[in-house]
């Protein structure tokens, strides 16, 4: 057995659901013969053929909106974004047509919108998106952004097997990084959507984040672990909707002191509904404040030292941790 | 056809056009009366298009109809009861409240759930063909916009994708001469939205939409074209909304000439003259055919308002589908209730679109 990354691991959740599944397919520009722009779906044409896999105009539209026809079939397609920040194309037929169909029609739309999110890759404004608020606060859809290459398959697959809209965020960064390579069980395993999972344990405060950030907070609990004799507790969340409440409110109980983190701009981001449902639900179990790391409210930008400035790094989250700590 | 089936296939059609007719003048006056909360949007003199172009579907056939397509919906086989309820906002509604209008759908029948967003259905319309064309049917899926919609990015992107991949579409515009207020001139600068087809890479048509054979024989080469496997059509069906965008709107702006002109045209009248002048329909078919349009009517409006409002307990509920098997729409065994699409998962019960279903309404 190999390890992977977590790009042949997203590969490997469509092709085998494409395989054990005759209603699933994929659809996007450049999928077939080009295998993507980023090679997600490389060989999958000559496996399934061009019916499965298919090449589509530049039309995210048309790309949605094919998929929610053809959910409303009653099959399982897989719309790819070829960067996620295209989704805003085919805004109109995820918001109104998709997520409100079963709950006006009782008809289910089994259907996957998936593309890469996220920055770090000199990608720009228009190549650098997290846009997971806008839908986390769209009911109707499920939003997914896995960290690690094995949640990176068994998020897909149970995705795919859902029955609903569900969007699902891969972080371009963590496609091809080598310190995300793992082995995969050989046998077929999904991760349930809506369970958060707590990647380091810690009783001193709780780090609530998501996609690439696990790993920016993952080193800065070692940081502050070896610096300060700080435990931090980090918690991945994993799926945004269904949310993992019940995770979130049992660390935080635990640890008393919360800081979220996220790539996605501060406001009115994901942070804020966390933070306010910890306020209500959990106001006397608080010893510091509710506190944030995210992206300035401004668009993504280009140049490195803008992009460095832009983005939450591990100093910024110590130096945040440390704020909180002293509380 | 033989001669006698062919009188019947017309009176069919002229039945169909009557109820569409009298269903729209019931909603208006419930409409007057404040019975209907929300806004009415019907299509007196699109008749002869909304009837005639589903009149040339089968059984597996799909349409994508928008909010002025009643005629579409009954030939079908969309309940009245169904249309009723939902005008009325009743919680055995096909949308149970959620939604109102036409906005209904059942895909075991083929009929796909509009929104209000014109042009967004064709690219799901596209969809569906899609699934027709891989699991090797011979069926069609047929789409309609107004002349409104043709202006916006969807159709462009469903009409191109659908050419490309040679999909069972028929495109059928309704131009009724206005978007709202916005005339034709104001919306697009060609002569005859049919010229778009030649950009698209596809065959087109434009027809007098008064003339319920003339839009039947025109959609029927169309739908006998996607069938064949030759790719989709676009077919302008010329007819004109000689009433207002809702019934709200008293659409002062159209020159009441030009309204005359149309109204003149009225293609239940013109349909009628034919059937007259060919010895079809007498005195007494008439009366008798207007009378099963009143029953149909009578009995729809008095089920709607005798069924209950929603439950506003259930406000924030049937936001996600349950999990479970999931069939594909029209392969044997589909509507097994082991499958999570066979019936309404929000109710239990089976969908109460249809009329073969009226039943399952009743019950409620």
């Amino acid at each position: 057995m190999t390890a992977v990354t977590y790009l042949e691991a997203i590969s490997q959740a469509i092709r085998e659901e494409m395989r054990r599944d005759e209603s699933v397919f994929l659809l996007g520009e450049d999928v077939a013969t080009y295998g993507g722009a980023f090679k997600v779906s490389a060989g999958f044409l000559e496996e399934f053929g061009p019916e499965r896999v298919i090449d589509t105009p530049m039309s995210e539209t048309a790309i949605i909106g094919s998929a929610v026809g053809a959910a409303l079939m009653g099959m399982r397609p897989i719309a790819e974004m070829q960067y996620i920040d295209f989704i805003t194309c085919g805004f109109d037929q995820i918001v109104n047509m998709a997520c409100k169909m079963y709950w006006r029609s009782g008809i289910p739309l089994p259907l996957v919108i998936r593309g890469p999110a996220g920055g770090g890759t000199h990608g720009g404004p228009f190549h650098s998106a997290s846009p997971e608020a806008w839908f986390f606060h769209t009911p109707g859809i499920k939003v997914v952004m896995p960290a690690t290459t094995y949640d990176a398959k068994g998020l897909l697959k149970a995705a795919i097997r859902d029955n609903n809209p569900v969007l699902y965020l891969e972080h371009k960064l963590l496609y091809r990084l080598p310190e995300l390579r793992e082995e995969l069980p050989s046998e077929d395993y999904i991760v349930p959507l809506g369970k958060a999972i707590i990647r380091r344990h810690g009783r001193h405060m709780t780090m609530l984040t998501y996609g690439a950030m696990v790993h920016q907070c993952l080193k800065a609990a070692e940081q502050l672990a070896s610096e300060d004799g700080l435990a931090v507790e980090v918690v991945d969340l994993r799926s945004l909707t269904p949310l993992d409440r019940q995770t979130i409110k049992e660390s935080v109980m635990r640890t008393n002191k919360v800081l979220i983190v996220h790539e996605d701009t501060l406001t009115g981001g994901v942070g804020a509904e966390l933070a306010a449902l910890l306020a209500e639900e959990l106001f006397d179990y608080l010893d510091g404040p509710i506190m944030r790391v995210a992206a300035p409210d401004a668009p993504y930008p280009y140049a490195p030292p803008l992009e460095m400035a832009y983005l939450p790094g591990v100093e910024r989250i110590v130096a945040v941790a440390r704020q909180l700590a002293a509380y | 056809m033989n001669e006698a089936e062919r009188a019947d296939l017309l009176l069919q059609i002229y039945y169909y056009m009557r109820l569409t007719r009298a269903m729209e003048d019931r909603t208006r006056t419930l409409f007057l009366q404040g019975r209907i909360v929300g806004g009415v949007y019907t299509a007196q003199g699109h008749e002869a298009t909304t009837v005639g172009a589903a009149m040339t579907l089968r059984d597996g056939d799909c349409i994508v109809p928008q909010h002025r397509d009643l005629g579409m919906h009954l030939v079908r086989g969309v309940s009245p009861r169904a249309v009723m309820c939902q005008w009325l906002a009743r919680g055995n509604a096909p949308t149970l409240g959620r939604d109102g209008q036409l906005h209904i759908g059942d895909m075991h029948h083929g009929v796909v759930p509009m929104i209000s967003m014109l042009g967004e259905s064709l690219p799901v319309a596209c969809g569906v063909a899609l699934v027709m064309k891989m699991r090797r049917r011979s069926t069609v899926v047929l789409a309609s916009c107004g002349d409104g919609a043709t202006s916006t990015g969807a159709f462009h992107e469903a009409l191109n994708f659908a050419a490309v991949q040679r999909l069972p579409v028929v495109f059928l515009i309704e131009n009724n001469g206005y978007a709202y207020s916005t005339p034709n001139a104001k919306q697009f600068a060609i002569e005859q939205l049919a010229q778009r087809a030649g950009a698209y890479g596809m065959p087109g048509e434009s027809v007098d939409g008064n003339d319920v054979l003339a839009v039947m024989e025109a959609v029927g080469r169309a739908v006998a074209h996607a069938r064949g496997g030759r790719g989709p059509t676009l077919v302008e069906c010329r007819t004109f909304r000689v009433r207002g965008h809702s019934e709200a709107d008293k659409a002062d702006y159209v020159p009441p000439a030009l309204r005359e002109e149309w109204l003149a045209r009225d293609p239940i009248k013109r349909f009628e003259d034919y059937l007259t002048a060919q010895g079809l329909l007498s005195a007494e078919r008439r009366r008798e055919i207007e009378a099963r349009v009143r029953a149909v009517v009578d009995d729809a409006v008095a089920f709607a308002e005798a069924s209950p409002p929603p439950d506003p307990a259930t406000v924030a509920d049937y936001v996600f589908a349950p999990d479970g098997p999931i069939a594909i729409v029209g392969e044997p065994g589909a509507a097994d209730p082991r499958y999570v699409n066979a019936l309404d998962t929000r109710t239990g019960r089976p969908f109460c679109t249809m009329s073969q279903v009226e039943e399952a309404v009743t019950q409620l």
